[in-house]
């Protein structure tokens, strides 16, 4: 579904990522964790187009996409969410999630600004379509609200719903579970389990490690910018490699 | 959406109705102008108030419209009905030109750049004097006629501006609640987010800039059919921020703001006309105020206003 391959990334001369490879089969949930500065969302951001890596390819089902910017990864139905929610924060719950329609309606501007008939059955179509995702998601009570008034566990699940509304069929989520509750966690693997038996291949960066154990097929380990292991669950906590980056090497 | 169209038709029912409750030619004309800098405030508002992106050269592409209509009727004797929809084409087609290299630049920057463009194309007014007349203006611009009726006299000119005007409203309202208004007021509150979800900002921004220009092009032309003159003097950098004034008082992102905001700073210096030499200080000191008191706006201030009225109201009589 997604290859990865010998990313590099320098910022002046520090090296963040140094010749990281992986791959994500079509329908696994893949976790990415680290300690902090592993360069996860570094990572994130390239594969998502949002930077230019210094070096290296990502394959989308097969497609070069390297160096695609982020509207075209969207129409290869590659979506992502952010670590800090980044919500339309003017517009109401509904809009958010309409904007996520935008690759699966075609009006443009003056066929819309004329209100041409197409234009009209489209909007109903998009409105339809984002009232189904902010009920999957479980927020449809929250439709007519101001987007930036929502607490921020609702925000997160928006944020989800709105990409969703993408249809895509890879989504990457930076940090999901940040600034959630123990609670809203639970619902979140919930959520996550149920997006990916829709078929959708999910990739997720992430600190809880209850939660990555807990719904993850594959979990990428990054340390100081290079891939240290790759692997199931259980065999990742068997690592003698991932223990010594997360508890130390006691030399 | 019932409710949007109930406020439409009777804003419209009122523009319609001015003429009969109001009388006199002085305030038809200051009407008129009402209208032509509504149409201006909404074409910036679009950009500004919707897509987030400032422009402090509008007061240009209202001068290029009223130019290019100017020249293409006297120097070509071009039909005003032809000569209008020719020059908005070609004030599109630059803004779209220029706008795909200036719309890269964000916040100052991009106040510079098209301040700069706005002092260009007013030098430009100035200096080709065999074309535009230079300092001394272009006259005897026909009016418009429309099946046999000559729009020369205040009324008439009245029902045409704001025909075009409430067009003009229609046309950004119902833009504004699309999936294209959507796509821009994303861009404007998280371009990465927006871009994510397969919004091309970029292009939307280049397009966005170019019917802004277009529309103001259509603001200048009617400005010129209707004044039968026009001069550099009603293009300049001042009436670009006169502009971004009446959009940020009406209010950022609401249409019909546009039209309070055009509305407000066209009739205030008319009623402080009075005021001999203290009108300037009352009209600045009004719009600090406002600015202060209503930051959304007066779209949103006046509502929040009467609202606290009437609160306080009941809350005196219990």
């Amino acid at each position: 579904m997604l290859e990865v391959s010998a990313i590099t990334q320098i910022f002046g001369g520090v090296t963040a990522l140094d010749t990281v490879s992986f791959s994500v089969a079509k329908g696994d949930i893949t976790g990415v964790i680290g300690p902090n500065g592993a360069g996860k969302t570094t990572l994130f951001n390239i594969i998502s187009g949002i930077y230019r890596q210094s070096a290296g390819t990502v394959l989308l089902e097969g497609k070069d996409v390297t160096g695609l910017p982020p509207e075209r990864l969207a129409r290869l139905a590659m979506v992502r969410t952010f670590q800090n929610i980044e919500l339309f924060g003017a517009m109401t719950v509904l809009e958010n999630v309409m904007v996520g329609m935008h690759t699966k309606s075609s009006s443009g501007l003056l066929a819309c600004a004329l209100k041409m008939p197409w234009s009209i059955s489209e909007e109903r179509r998009i409105r339809e379509g984002a009232i189904k995702w902010l009920e999957f998601t479980g927020i449809i009570d929250l439709a007519d609200h101001t987007a930036g008034n929502l607490p921020f566990g609702k925000g997160r699940l928006l944020e989800i719903a709105r990409a969703l509304a993408v249809e895509p069929r890879i989504i990457l989520m930076d940090e999901p579970a940040a600034g959630l509750n123990s609670q809203e966690t639970l619902g979140l693997a919930q959520l996550i389990k149920r997006i990916r038996d829709l078929g959708i291949t999910v990739v997720l960066v992430e600190h809880d490690m209850e939660l990555v154990m807990d719904i993850c097929d594959r979990i990428v380990v990054l340390n100081l910018g290079k891939k240290l292991a790759e692997g199931t669950p259980r065999e990742i906590q068997e690592s003698p490699e991932v223990i010594a980056a997360y508890l130390g090497d006691d030399d | 959406m019932k409710k949007d169209l109930l406020l439409f038709t009777g804003f419209s029912t009122l523009v319609m109705l001015a003429p009969q409750l109001f009388s006199g030619g002085y305030l038809m004309n200051v009407l008129v102008f009402v209208g032509i800098n509504t149409m201006l405030a909404i074409a910036l508002n679009l950009l500004l108030g919707y897509a987030g992106q400032i422009s402090l050269g509008h007061a240009g592409f209202f001068g290029l419209g009223a130019y290019l209509s100017g020249i293409l009727t006297t120097t070509y004797s071009l039909n005003p009905w032809v000569a209008m929809p020719t020059a908005a084409i070609v004030v599109g087609f630059l803004a779209g030109i220029i706008g795909f290299p200036i719309l890269k630049l964000k916040g100052h920057y991009l106040a510079m750049a098209t301040l700069g463009l706005g002092i260009i194309i007013f030098i430009v007014f100035n200096e080709t004097v065999e074309l535009t007349g230079g300092p001394s203006g272009l006259s005897g611009i026909p009016n418009l006629k429309l099946a046999g009726i000559s729009f020369d006299s205040d009324v008439k000119n009245y029902y045409l501006i704001w025909g075009f005007t409430l067009a003009v409203m229609l046309f950004s309202l119902n833009l504004s609640n699309s999936r294209i208004g959507r796509a821009l007021r994303a861009v404007h509150d998280s371009e990465v987010a927006a871009q994510v979800l397969g919004v091309n900002a970029r292009l939307l921004k280049v397009q966005i800039f170019a019917l802004s220009a277009v529309i103001s092009s259509l603001a200048g032309s009617l400005y010129a059919h209707t004044m039968t003159f026009v001069s550099p003097a009603s293009f300049g950098f001042n009436f670009s921020i006169e502009l971004l004034t009446m959009v940020v008082i009406g209010g950022l992102g609401s249409i019909y703001g546009s039209f309070l905001g055009a509305a407000l700073l066209t009739l205030l210096p008319e009623f402080l006309r009075g005021a001999n030499d203290y009108d300037i200080i009352i009209y600045g000191g009004l719009l600090m105020v406002m600015v202060m008191y209503m930051p959304g706006g007066l779209v949103r201030g006046i509502p929040a206003l009467f609202r606290k009225i009437v609160v306080k109201g009941k809350a005196g009589n219990a």
